[in-house]
């Protein structure tokens, strides 16, 4: 996945809400970014909302056959669950369905709030490899580019809680 | 007026009913509408069918009040951009006010036939045990309904003739719908429930096939498995069209041999699809049925290989229209080529939408096609690459293309022999295919399609554009040159407030314009609606907040995310949620 341009690709192309996350000013469109990239043809498919132009009826009836099973971990447990994407229409509903399998409480507290501490952070594994927190885009692009899902379980050491980014950092240092 | 006129009036209107009789078309029947005042009332009186492109254009009051004879209706509802979620759900296009309005005119309504419309539960119910003669009911891409609303259609509708149900996305309560059609009613000429998720009561369907004697399309869900199609087709040798439900099965099986046998006795069959869930080893039971096949959809066929695809196609020498997967490759598509020959409609969707892309087909695929199949007129073809070289053929060996689409899976991919921009190719398309009226085109394009589209493309209708071009000049080649524009569809193109402003009137000749993530300000918007009182100019913002809040966020030099703008001869529409703001 392209960093850096690739970064105002991937705000631009999303469902995202408009005005409160990015500057008016630096709003930049796929096409400004295109002009100025070497590897124009580089944007990868899944990226994009809505491209290829296919039906969502279309796309969910016909792949998988209609199902989207990924495997969930979540630290501590002794083994892995599997959730199908195709049940859930959102966030929410996904996060109610982890928190029914492993029988806690909290896991979407990550996906609100940004200076608090967690018990826990839901983060999947995207198409490209890299680790990601869960909710930053829109849910059909989750969807389609999430290979497995793991809810991380903070461990308090001196009292002192982790914050979502350093428990991402640990675990790309891990690969 | 003139001497032909006063000749005409002495003609009784019953006379001019007659003549007016014989025009089924709706654009035959507007045209004569307009011809003078005794005419327009002659044709309204008469008119029993007719056709909304947008359900904002009008509304149920003025259709009644206009056609009070009116017995089949057709409403288009969202946007076309809805299909692949650029529309946020609740939009509207709700069916309900319709059926409500013509429920209590007693308008009496046989046919409805909708297309990507919220149709609630309470619609279907109350359309169910309102127009007592209710014959026909086609539901396209729709969605906002329960298996609990077809159950009141199936209950209630007397006389029903035809349930159609295309890709809808309907909630299954697993009920038993099904066995609510009443023993009494036999008049079931066309039944596709093909989109529905949930298992249906096989006895009661084999039973209601066996006393519908005149049922000829019958298209079957995936929960219904061969052991059950194979009675059905004993039952019902009559069938034109089939859509099997599940597709799978041991071949070495009584049942299979059962099922190859009812097949062969099915003499009628010309449209085949489904195959839900397919064992290709399975597919030989339908090489008998493939020989008079005139239409084949295998675009939801899981798992087949492109020699097992081939195969069944080489039996297939009348087919005119194929809908199938890129796992045929370009070798099977130059299967095609040989064998079909009568072949109109082609289309080649994409298997593997998120994955790496096996190159499935390619420009080869459809030269191959373009050469071998000289009817050839309508085409849908996703695909990993193209070339100017391989349009510019297409374009030579068939000039008779009515609809033409192309989607390069990356949206913005150059010429792949070249690296230069496509707009050479489809620039030969529109030159030569003088009867185009509908285009999409992809790929790394620039203002030059345009210069090509607006100059070439006069029969134009519908055009849709992705990522592509470079100014407004662009989108004002289109505006200025096609003529017969009626829709226009753009997404993530640099066009913006000089091209939208430029010709204003021109919206008024469309139906309809969709422009997102492209150039055009909110202030743009604001005069082109405060100039255009009959366009219903709408901002559709992902705000949550609602569009009170966009508002407040909004200045009037900040770009649009969603602008959709249509004609309409009824104002702004009063049910448009907090996040559609109409200026």
């Amino acid at each position: 996945m392209e960093k850096g341009g690739g970064g105002g690709l991937e705000t631009e192309l999303r469902l995202g809400l408009p005005g409160g996350e990015v500057e008016k000013n630096e709003k930049k469109r796929v096409f400004e970014e295109f002009d100025g990239c070497e590897d124009r043809a580089a944007v990868h498919k899944n990226q994009v909302v809505g491209w290829p132009p296919v039906a969502v009826f279309r796309r969910k009836n016909s792949f998988n056959e209609g199902k989207l099973y990924v495997k969930v971990s979540m630290d501590g447990a002794p083994f892995l669950r599997k959730v199908d994407l195709t049940m859930h229409k959102g966030y929410t509903e996904l996060v109610r369905a982890l928190e029914d399998l492993f029988g806690c409480f909290g896991i979407g507290e990550a996906l609100k709030g940004d200076e608090e501490n967690y018990e826990f952070v839901p983060i999947y594994e995207d198409k490209d490899g890299d680790w990601m927190l869960l909710g930053d885009v829109p849910w059909e692009m989750f969807a389609e580019s999430c290979k497995r899902l793991r809810v991380m379980k903070r461990v308090e050491e001196n009292g002192v809680g982790l914050h979502a980014k350093d428990l991402l950092k640990g675990l790309s240092k891990e690969d | 007026m003139c001497m032909f006129q006063s000749v005409m009036n002495y003609f009784p209107e019953e006379v001019l009913d007659h003549v007016f009789d014989f025009l089924t078309s709706h654009r035959d029947r507007n045209a004569v509408s307009l011809v003078c005042k005794s005419w327009y009332s002659v044709e309204r009186f008469s008119r029993e069918k007719v056709f909304i492109g947008n359900c904002y254009a009008v509304n149920p009051e003025r259709l009644i009040d206009r056609f009070p004879r009116l017995r089949s209706l057709s409403l288009k509802g969202k946007p076309h951009f809805a299909d692949f979620n650029l529309v946020p759900h609740d939009w509207g296009g709700r069916v309900y006010p319709w059926i409500e309005a013509m429920a209590k005119s007693r308008i009496n309504l046989e046919e409805l036939r909708l297309k990507r419309m919220v149709v609630s539960d309470e619609s279907l119910e109350l359309l169910a045990k309102s127009f007592p003669n209710f014959k026909s009911l086609v539901l396209v891409s729709c969605e906002g309904f329960t298996t609990d609303g077809l159950a009141a259609i199936a209950s209630n509708c007397k006389f029903l003739r035809e349930l159609d149900l295309q890709e809808n996305e309907v909630d299954d309560r697993k009920g038993h719908w099904l066995s609510c059609f009443p023993e009494s009613c036999t008049s079931l000429v066309s039944l596709n429930f093909a989109c529905l998720k949930g298992e249906v009561n096989v006895a009661a369907l084999e039973r209601l096939v066996a006393r519908c004697r005149n049922l000829r399309s019958l298209r079957l869900n995936h929960t219904v498995p061969l052991e059950v199609l194979q009675k059905i087709l004993v039952q019902a040798p009559q069938l034109n069209d089939l859509g099997t439900g599940s597709f799978t099965h041991d071949p070495n099986s009584e049942t299979y041999v059962k099922l190859k046998n009812a097949m062969k006795n099915c003499h009628s069959i010309r449209s085949l699809s489904g195959f839900l869930d397919v064992n290709g080893r399975c597919l030989p039971a339908v090489y008998p049925i493939c020989t008079s096949l005139t239409a084949l959809n295998l675009s939801y066929a899981p798992g087949l290989f492109s020699n097992e695809l081939a195969k069944l196609i080489y039996h297939c020498k009348k087919i005119e229209r194929l809908w199938i997967l890129d796992t045929i490759g370009d070798k099977g598509l130059g299967v095609v080529a040989n064998t079909c020959k009568e072949l109109q409609e082609l289309r080649v969707f994409p298997s593997d939408l998120y994955g790496v892309g096996n190159a499935a087909v390619t420009e080869e695929g459809l030269v191959a096609i373009s050469a071998g199949c000289p009817k050839l007129n309508s085409i849908l073809y996703f695909c990993q690459q193209m070339t100017n070289a391989a349009l510019i053929t297409v374009a030579k060996n068939c000039p008779n293309f009515i609809r033409f689409r192309l989607c390069t899976l990356n949206p913005v991919v150059p010429d792949a022999a070249t690296n230069q921009p496509l707009d050479e190719g489809f620039g030969a398309i529109v030159q030569s295919c003088k009867g185009l009226t509908r285009l999409s085109v992809s790929g790394q394009l620039t203002d030059q399609v345009f210069l090509y589209i607006g100059m070439y493309a006069e029969q134009l209708e519908m055009l849709s554009i992705a990522f592509a071009g470079d100014s407004d000049k662009g989108m004002l080649y289109v505006l200025n040159g096609c003529k017969k524009l009626k829709k226009l569809e753009i997404r993530d193109s640099p066009f913006g407030n000089m091209a939208l402003l430029s010709d204003m009137g021109k919206y008024e000749t469309m139906r309809s314009l969709w422009m997102s993530s492209c150039q055009v300000t909110l202030g743009a918007c604001k005069t082109l609606a405060e100039k255009m009182p009959r366009l219903n100019v709408e901002i559709i913002s992902e705000n949550e907040g609602g569009a009170g809040e966009g508002e407040a966020r909004l200045d009037d030099r900040d770009r649009v995310e969603k602008m959709y703008l249509y004609r309409t001869l009824v104002g702004p529409r009063t049910d448009a949620p907090d996040f559609v703001w109409t200026l």
